[in-house]
């Protein structure tokens, strides 16, 4: 169980590595820190990894959504890449695949 | 096409287990009522289902139920022939209109939650009842049919 977040920023690009189980107890700490990061820095595109995250529930929906929420306000773009097929399922039916692109790479989700 | 040849068990195989209401303990519940589903030889998606349903139900009792306060949280698995069923139960503050908190995107705490807990609960099990009152606290029970997908 690692509660901590990484955010790899690039530029204008802020990506998010999720952690292993998303639920209520290790999205505690992501707004706080998000709210830091996207207050310092100027963040047009939002990346969320799952590459490494084998559990998700409605909480991890719940970061995704506000996340989406403040960054469209300022016109940026939200994509995700790395979700296996379980954490896809999860995804689907908290409505995020109809509001954000989903990649194969990190680097797809950068450059595209 | 093929049923896995049923072994006889004792009715009611039954397991509690009395958790802190602490955010911690939400992990460690989904876990133990999957490792308690295993005996049912469960698919990987069926124990998935499971572990997300249970997280729901717990994080309910945790934020909503104590408010996150100090409480103790009961979490009663039972095996009946195929059906697996799990009792998350609280002491905490009840739920007033239970219709109204199992509405999808209904949420009391709109600002952090997204109100979709009672549906991703209906979404991976079968069947979901809530018992509630203001004051009595809640308790939410869940049921599923384990194997459908192999037959």
């Amino acid at each position: 169980m690692d509660p901590s977040f990484i955010y790899e920023a690039k530029g204008q690009i802020l990506i998010i590595h999720m952690p292993k189980e998303l639920d209520h107890h290790n999205c505690r700490n992501l707004r706080y820190e998000t709210d830091l990061l996207m207050a310092e820095n100027y963040i047009s595109k939002l990346i969320f990894d799952f590459s490494c995250t084998t559990f998700m529930d409605s909480s991890g929906i719940g970061i995704l959504l506000n996340r989406y929420k403040q960054i469209k306000a300022s016109g940026g773009v939200v994509s995700f890449y790395g979700a296996s097929p379980q954490i896809q399922r999860i995804l689907r039916l908290g409505g995020m695949m109809n509001l954000m692109p989903q990649f194969e790479s990190k680097e797809e989700a950068i450059y595209r | 096409m093929q049923q896995k040849e049923n072994i006889k068990r004792p009715s009611g195989e039954v397991m509690h287990l009395t958790i802190d209401s602490i955010s911690e303990n939400e992990e460690f519940a989904r876990v133990v009522v999957a490792v308690f589903a295993t005996r049912m030889n469960p698919t990987l998606e069926e124990i998935d289902d499971i572990k997300t349903a249970v997280s729901e139900a717990v994080t309910n009792a945790v934020i909503h139920g104590y408010q996150n306060r100090e409480g103790k949280i009961q979490i009663e698995a039972a095996v009946q022939e195929n059906v697996l069923s799990v009792t998350i139960s609280d002491d905490g503050v009840g739920i007033s209109d239970i219709e109204r908190a199992m509405e999808p995107m209904f949420s009391t705490l709109p600002e952090e939650r997204t109100g979709m807990g009672f549906s991703f609960m209906e979404a991976f099990m079968d069947r979901v009842e809530v018992i509630s009152a203001p004051g009595k606290g809640t308790s939410v029970t869940m049921r599923k049919k384990i194997g459908r997908e192999r037959r």
